[in-house]
C-alpha cells in the first residue's frame, strides 16, 4: 500500500485542539459559574479592590490567553472538519485552514489586546 | 408471536441488473433462528439464487455482516424475533462495493489488513531454543480487547469517514496495529507508526464512535485510534524536535 507520510501539522493541531479541549472543560465552567450566575446574582459578592488585583495580576492575565488560544485552536480544528465532512467541503482545504487557523489566531490577537 | 416474517433483501446480479432491487420472501419466524437462518430458509426452500456469505454461524469467522434494518450487523447474531412483526430490510455491508446480492467486494479491507504489519516483529531472529515468549496477565490484559477482532469490516460499514475516504486505513486496521504494539513481545511498533500517523492513518479519524457501537466482539476501536492519536502525536513531534533522537 502506498501511503502519505507522517504529517507533523496534523500531530500539531490534534494536540492543541486535545489540550483546547482539556483546559476549556476544566476552565469554562467554572468561569462561567463565578462571572455568569454567582456575581450577577449576589449570590459571592468580591470586593471590588480584590477582583481587581486578581484581573490585573500578570499570571492571570497570562492564564486567561493561553485559554482563549487553546480554546480557539480546539474550535478551529473541530469547525475545519465540520466543513470538511459535515458540508463535504474538503476540496476547499487550503481557505478553510485560512479561515478556521487564521481566525483562532485573529482572536488570539484580540484576546491579548483586550487583556494586556 | 405470528408465526412468519417478511424479508425484503437486496438483490443485485451485476450481469442482469442495472441497479440492485428488493425482493420479498416469507420466512417462518422461529424463536431461536437468526436472520441468518431466514436467509439460508430462503436460500435452501424458496431461491437458491440468493448469494450471501456465512460460514461459522457462531460469531467468529467475521463473513455474514450485513446491513439489517439499516445497522451493520453479524446476521449469525441477530435474531429475527427481536425484528417481530417485521418485515426486515437486509441489504448488503455500506461503505463496500457490492458483487453480488448480498455479497461485498472486501479487497480494499485486505490490502489494507497487512500493511499495519499485524504479527510479531521482531528485531531479533530468536533460534528455535529461544521462542517462547513469558508474558505476564498485566500484560495480556494490555492488548487482550484488540486482539478479539474477527474483521468482519462491520466498523467500515458503520464508519462515515470511510465512506467519504476510501483511503482512510480504517478502524479494524488501526485496532489491529495497536493490538500488536501495545504487545510486550512486539518490537515493531516504530513500522507501523510511519503508516499510521499519516492524514490516511488516525488522523482521518474524526471520532465519531459509530465503529465502536458497530463492533459486535467490544474491540472498541474508537478507543484505540484516540488513544493512538496520543502516541503519534508524541512522537511525531519528537522527532521534529530532536531529529538525532529519530524513531
Ligand atoms: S473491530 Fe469489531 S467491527 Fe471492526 S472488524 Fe474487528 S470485530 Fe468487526
Ligand atoms: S457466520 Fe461466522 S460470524 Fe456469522
Amino acid at each position: 500500500m502506498t501511503m502519505a507520510k507522517r504529517s507533523s501539522s496534523e500531530a500539531m493541531a490534534w494536540l492543541l485542539f486535545s489540550a483546547g479541549g482539556v483546559v476549556s472543560a476544566l476552565l469554562v465552567p467554572v468561569l462561567l459559574l463565578l462571572s455568569g450566575v454567582l456575581f450577577p446574582l449576589g449570590l459571592l459578592v468580591p470586593e471590588h479592590a480584590h477582583l481587581a488585583a486578581v484581573l490585573g495580576h500578570p499570571l492571570t492575565k497570562v492564564v486567561l490567553l493561553g485559554l482563549c488560544m487553546l480554546a480557539l485552536l480546539h474550535w478551529a480544528h473541530r469547525f475545519r472538519y465540520t466543513l470538511y465532512d459535515g458540508l463535504r467541503l474538503k476540496r476547499l482545504s487550503v481557505p478553510i485552514n485560512l479561515l478556521c487557523y487564521g481566525g483562532a489566531l485573529a482572536g488570539s490577537v484580540w484576546a491579548a489586546i483586550v487583556l494586556f | 408471536m405470528p408465526d412468519t416474517i417478511t424479508l425484503q433483501v437486496a438483490r443485485y446480479r451485476p450481469d442482469a441488473d442495472a441497479a440492485p432491487t428488493t425482493q420479498e420472501y416469507v420466512v417462518p419466524l422461529r424463536e431461536e433462528w437468526a436472520v441468518l437462518d431466514g436467509l439460508n430458509y430462503i436460500k435452501d426452500r424458496l431461491d437458491g439464487t440468493l448469494s450471501f456469505r456465512w460460514s461459522c454461524r457462531m460469531g467468529i469467522c467475521g463473513s455474514c455482516g450485513m446491513t439489517v434494518n439499516g445497522n451493520p450487523v453479524l446476521t449469525c447474531g441477530t435474531f429475527l424475533t427481536d425484528y417481530a412483526p417485521g418485515p426486515i430490510r437486509i441489504e448488503p455491508l455500506a461503505n463496500f462495493p457490492v458483487v453480488r446480492d448480498l455479497v461485498v467486494e472486501i479487497e480494499d479491507f485486505l490490502r489494507k489488513l497487512p500493511a499495519v504489519k499485524p504479527w510479531l516483529v521482531r528485531e531479533d531472529e530468536q533460534g528455535v531454543d529461544d521462542v517462547e515468549f513469558l508474558q505476564t496477565p498485566a500484560q495480556l490484559a494490555e492488548y487482550q480487547q484488540y486482539s478479539m477482532c474477527i474483521n468482519c469490516m462491520l466498523c467500515y460499514a458503520a464508519c462515515p469517514v470511510y465512506a467519504l475516504e476510501p483511503d482512510f486505513l480504517g478502524p479494524a486496521a488501526i485496532a489491529l496495529a495497536q493490538r500488536y504494539n501495545l504487545d510486550s513481545r512486539d518490537q515493531g511498533a516504530h513500522q507501523r507508526l510511519d503508516l499510521l500517523a499519516t492524514a490516511q492513518g488516525v488522523w482521518a479519524c474524526t471520532y465519531v464512535g459509530e465503529c465502536t457501537s458497530a463492533c459486535p466482539k467490544g474491540v472498541d476501536p474508537a478507543g484505540a485510534i484516540q488513544r493512538y492519536k496520543l502516541t503519534a502525536a508524541t512522537r511525531t513531534l519528537r522527532s521534529v524536535l530532536m531529529p538525532w533522537a529519530a524513531r
